[in-house]
């Protein structure tokens, strides 16, 4: 039946792998326009003039803008963040005097075709005084504008008493750990598609996702539109990855052009600007301080970091920032904790949230740091774990910080378990035997092993409106998105769970602002947790209803009656679930029997784990290979396993590229030296090894109907800190690894140091 | 992507007319490097002339002690050519190990050779094992064929048509790939036969080069100790995101070595 717990095959699969998907660049619009973007290739610098003349004079080519044709709309504004003092720091749509990074939009050219459009970008000159860039977080402040310097804010959080654990302590670690700049990288690269609905008199914006509705407000306030005279509309997306979805200045320009000139605008965008343009992520340096005492448990954790926030300060890209300190500590006690993060401006593409933001980074500095524990004090690594741990009857744990604005709370947990499952399942000793007796024949080869916690779940709500035909088939409408994760399969499982119908009889509409009246969209890992528990709730609502008219239909008690195979049964007698639909959809006068429901929290739920990876490295090359990589996450419990084990290898597979592949690498100058897949390197089958998913239903949140926590993070967490711990083992303590990625070169430097 | 004319012609003889009557026109084989390049818009042809349908530019054949390879020889092909196999094993391995199974599905040892990609495997081939290559108007020694970085002996209208190798008693190839992306970071191919014993070195500087110290050890000693305590000088090669120079004078050495351990 494909109810909950179920790994029934993907609803949203059929028209993919017919290849009739509509992804953005599938939209096509009679008598579209195509926009195409100049690009800085300077970054940092003033522009002193913008030639457009040769451009106008192309064929095809309808319309030039430069930043002063659209002075009078503000810069993109923040969604979800609660830091003050930021606004400076937004980006305009197109570059408004400076430059600041290469890749920036400091022009757009319209015209009838892509081709005439970009072929006239190219005769678009910018004259661009050069100014000296600012290419680390860590270096001294450079100046921002007049008056702003380019630090744009500190994060602190805190808990406990530092002081008194730095005296009590019987040893301090000093360490510094660097990630490199990372991004999610979709399939599909990003696109939109603006059009002006002349009979309805609202503008459209196709190629909307991850934020439809929140995007819907920002883009209508920029534009000066009363909200409802704006819908945005989700098709296909190609991988989101925190990335993507979010207002970009393309989105806004399309928009924009496509209500000036009432005709409609599509940007398909190429893989070389999506390496300039989208967000970047990860690029911290940490600082951390931390007082152990003589058995290696940390009593205080002190940690200053410095995040490269790229050249504006995006829609929400604090928010790594606050995630970084308000998740530093993870699954361990550590009674003190102060964190502050500094959000650096630089010369490079702005910066904001990747899969596990602040989770990877703060996972591999704090993991690093139990490792350094170990090693030192000669405990085993993986006892170092169990002693820090927060135990079971702790649960649920006041970490005493906040993060995304809600208090840290572990709703349900048993990292210690976790831990012994794995072991177990790996056979641990054994593992470790075999790995030193290759060792011992001259190998080199070893074992990491980090535990992570995540967050998933974000409120503060979701709305769902559930209708049932009398055909019985069940339409469920969410403010949700879908970027690709399989969110139609799993609300439509937690759905048929509820009204005993086939998952195949749901449809599930997602991300259409003109559907639904709000929505929250898809980002940390929160659908499955607020959507599948308004779900339910809109269907426990039809199903008190159905059971009481189909009691009548059936003459029978209606606490006897069971919803099962798409029929309403009392016994031998049975009336069809879309039958009694109907008979209560009469009553209220309309077609279908609809509720709508609302789950609203206050507080996210934590999901945790554990990664474990077997790393070889050749001796003369120091070339690695993942050759084992397992992940054992407890996800409370799970709808379609299948989804869940989909988002782990998924995950890990990021999780290794941004270990020992992906970084964005500059010159002094500020030309980003990454801008292909020759040069930024993704993994590929040939890198990422089967993934052993371990996926534990012990801690269902006690904090949702459902008990469910997100999975779509967990994959990636630890995988840095496990790698790298890995690494370590291989050379047997002759390197130590403090900075990602690790690629060949750079560890035959450590080791021949 | 710019606008270009397409041709494709049957013969050889009129692609070369093809190229001659336009300096602006290239030659395009498998397209892995030339079709990503138009699509960045980095270069600007004013026309294609496609070698897909030229016959003669096709096929593997042995002559007496050489085998013939044509430049429209897809990697695929030759990894997978039993005659290839039983005459120089080496060069069935290089094919197989280029890039992915969608690069050597469409890449050819022409186009690559042609192109002359400091980092690509074929040249090493061609240099390490002393080929000879046939053009539409004459034969170069692999000495005399690879000039620099991207450049070649061959004249704006004249086409790579096949590859002569003249088969080796012993080849080995060894490499370090770029991590991901598999291009080569630093290869040797070594060999002993009738053109003596050669070492070109590829991936590691602006052009694949021969490796003399390499060469007069081997001569003297063909055992992977030989060249173990050679070190390749740093100054002239490569220093990327991916590697320092000095890494991949390490490099050399390295692959020296294993390409002999692979000889066998």
């Amino acid at each position: 039946m494909g109810g909950i717990g179920r790994s029934v095959t993907r609803l949203e699969d059929p028209p993919l792998l017919r290849g009739q998907g509509r992804f953005a660049a599938d939209i096509r619009f009679p008598g579209e326009l195509h926009m195409r973007v100049v690009r800085s290739p300077i970054a940092h610098g003033r522009i002193e003039q913008i030639d457009i003349a040769d451009a106008l004079d192309c064929p095809g080519v309808v319309a030039v803008w430069t930043g002063a044709d659209v002075a009078e709309i503000p810069p993109i504004d923040f969604r979800q963040m609660r830091i003050p003092g930021l606004g400076d720091y937004r980006q305009p749509i197109l570059a408004q005097g400076m430059v600041r990074y290469v890749g920036e939009p400091v022009a757009l050219v319209i015209a009838e075709t892509p081709y005439q459009a970009e072929d006239a970008a190219e005769l678009v000159f910018a004259d661009i005084e050069e100014l000296e860039p600012v290419m680390t977080a860590v270096q001294p402040l450079g100046e921002f504008a007049p008056g702003l310097t380019t630090e744009a804010g500190v994060v602190r959080k805190s808990y406990g008493d530092l002081a008194a654990a730095f005296e009590a302590a019987a040893h301090v670690f000093e360490l510094e750990f660097a990630i490199g700049r990372h991004t999610g990288v979709p399939m599909e690269t990003r696109g939109a598609i603006g059009f002006w609905n002349a009979e309805q008199e609202r503008l459209e914006m196709h190629g909307a996702s991850k934020v439809p509705h929140a995007n819907r407000l920002a883009i209508a306030k920029m534009l000066d539109l009363p909200p409802e005279q704006l819908h945005l509309f989700e098709g296909h997306v190609g991988g989101g990855f925190g990335i993507r979805g979010e207002v970009y200045p393309e989105d806004v320009l399309v928009c924009l052009a496509a209500l000036r000139l009432r005709r409609p605008v599509k940007w398909i965008e190429d893989r070389k600007e999506h390496l300039l343009a989208a967000n970047h992520s990860r690029d911290q340096h940490h600082r951390i301080r931390a007082a152990v005492d003589a058995q290696g448990v940390v009593l205080g954790l002190e940690d200053e970091f410095f995040v490269d926030q790229g050249g504006y300060v995006r829609t929400h890209a604090s928010t790594v920032t606050d995630l970084t300190a308000g998740m530093l500590p993870g699954p361990y006690h550590i009674p003190a904790f102060a964190a502050a993060g500094h959000i650096r401006l630089t010369n490079k593409t702005p910066a904001g949230t990747y899969r596990a933001p602040g989770r990877y980074e703060g996972t591999f500095v704090r993991e690093r740091l139990m490792d350094a524990i170990a090693d030192r004090l000669g405990i085993d690594r993986v006892e170092i774990r169990r002693r820090n741990l927060i135990p079971a009857e702790a649960i649920p744990f006041k970490r005493g910080l906040d993060a995304l604005g809600t208090e840290v709370v572990y709703d349900a947990a048993d990292f210690a378990g976790l831990l012994a499952k794995l072991e177990a399942s790996v056979d641990l000793p054994a593992l470790r035997e075999s790995l030193a007796a290759r060792r011992a024949a001259g190998e080199q080869v070893g074992l990491g092993l980090a535990y992570f916690v995540e967050k998933s779940g974000l409120g503060p709500f979701d709305d769902v409106i559930l209708s049932i035909a009398a055909t019985g088939r069940v339409e469920i409408v969410t403010g949700a998105a879908s970027v690709g994760q399989g969110v139609e399969t799993v609300m439509a499982q937690v759905a048929a769970s509820v009204l005993g119908v086939a998952h195949t009889d749901c449809t599930v509409v997602h991300g259409q602002t003109d559907r639904i009246a709000r929505g929250m969209g898809a980002f940390a890992s929160r659908v499955t947790v607020m959507t599948g528990a308004a779900v339910s709730m809109a269907a426990e609502t039809l199903k008190d209803r159905l059971r009481a008219r189909a009691a009548l239909l059936l003459q029978a008690d209606a606490t006897g009656l069971v919803f099962e195979g798409g029929l309403i049964r009392a016994g031998e007698a049975s009336v069809p679930l879309g039958e009694a639909a109907a008979a209560c959809a009469a009553e209220d006068g309309t077609p279908l029997l609809t509720a709508e429901a609302s789950f609203t929290t206050d507080h996210m739920t934590y999901p945790y784990g554990v990664h474990l990876a077997v790393l070889r490295v050749d001796a003369e090359t120091f070339g690695m290979v993942v050759e084992r990589f397992v992940v054992a996450f407890d996800v409370g419990r799970s709808v379609n396993p299948m989804l869940v084990e989909g988002q782990i290898h998924g995950g890990a597979a990021q999780g290794i590229g941004g270990a020992l592949f992906e970084e964005f690498i500059y010159s002094a100058d500020g030309q980003p030296l990454s801008a292909s897949f020759a040069d930024y390197l993704l993994p590929t089958l040939n890198e990422v090894p089967m993934v052993e998913a371990l996926v534990l239903e012990d801690a269902p949140s006690p904090i949702n109907p459902l008990g469910v926590k997100g999975a779509g993070e967990g994959g990636i967490t630890a995988a840095g800190a496990a790698i790298a711990a890995a690494v370590e083992d291989a050379l047997q303590g002759r390197v130590s690894i403090t900075r990602l990625p690790i690629t060949p070169g750079r560890l035959r430097i450590l080791h021949l140091n | 992507m710019y606008d270009f004319d397409y041709h494709k012609p049957t013969t050889v003889a009129d692609a070369v007319a093809l190229l001659a009557a336009d300096p602006d026109a290239k030659a395009v084989s498998g397209g892995h490097t030339l079709i990503p390049a138009l699509k960045h818009r980095l270069n600007k042809p004013t026309s294609l002339v496609d070698l897909s349908g030229i016959a003669e530019m096709r096929g593997i054949r042995r002559e007496g002690n050489a085998l013939i390879i044509g430049a429209f020889t897809r990697h695929a092909e030759v990894a997978s050519s039993e005659v290839v196999q039983a005459a120089i094993p080496v060069l069935s391995f290089m094919a197989a190990h280029i890039g992915d199974n969608q690069v050597r599905n469409r890449g050819t040892i022409g186009g690559s050779v042609s192109n002359n990609d400091p980092a690509a495997d074929y040249p090493a081939a061609v240099l390490g094992l002393g080929a000879i290559v046939h053009t539409s108007s004459r034969k170069i020694p692999a000495d005399e064929f690879f000039l620099g970085m991207f450049t070649t002996a061959l004249e704006p209208d004249e086409l790579l048509v096949a590859i002569e190798f003249p088969i080796p008693e012993k080849a080995g190839y060894a490499k370090m790939k770029n991590p991901a992306s598999r291009y080569v970071m630093a290869g040797a191919l070594v060999s002993k036969g009738p053109a003596g014993v050669r070492v070109a070195i590829n991936g590691a500087a602006s052009c694949v080069f021969r490796q003399a110290e390499m060469e007069a050890a081997l001569a003297a000693n063909w055992s992977p100790e030989a060249v173990a305590g050679i070190q390749q000088p740093a100054d002239d090669l490569n220093s990327d995101i991916h590697g320092s120079a000095e890494y991949r004078a390490h490099l050399v050495t390295v692959m020296a070595k294993r390409a002999v351990v692979n000889a066998g």
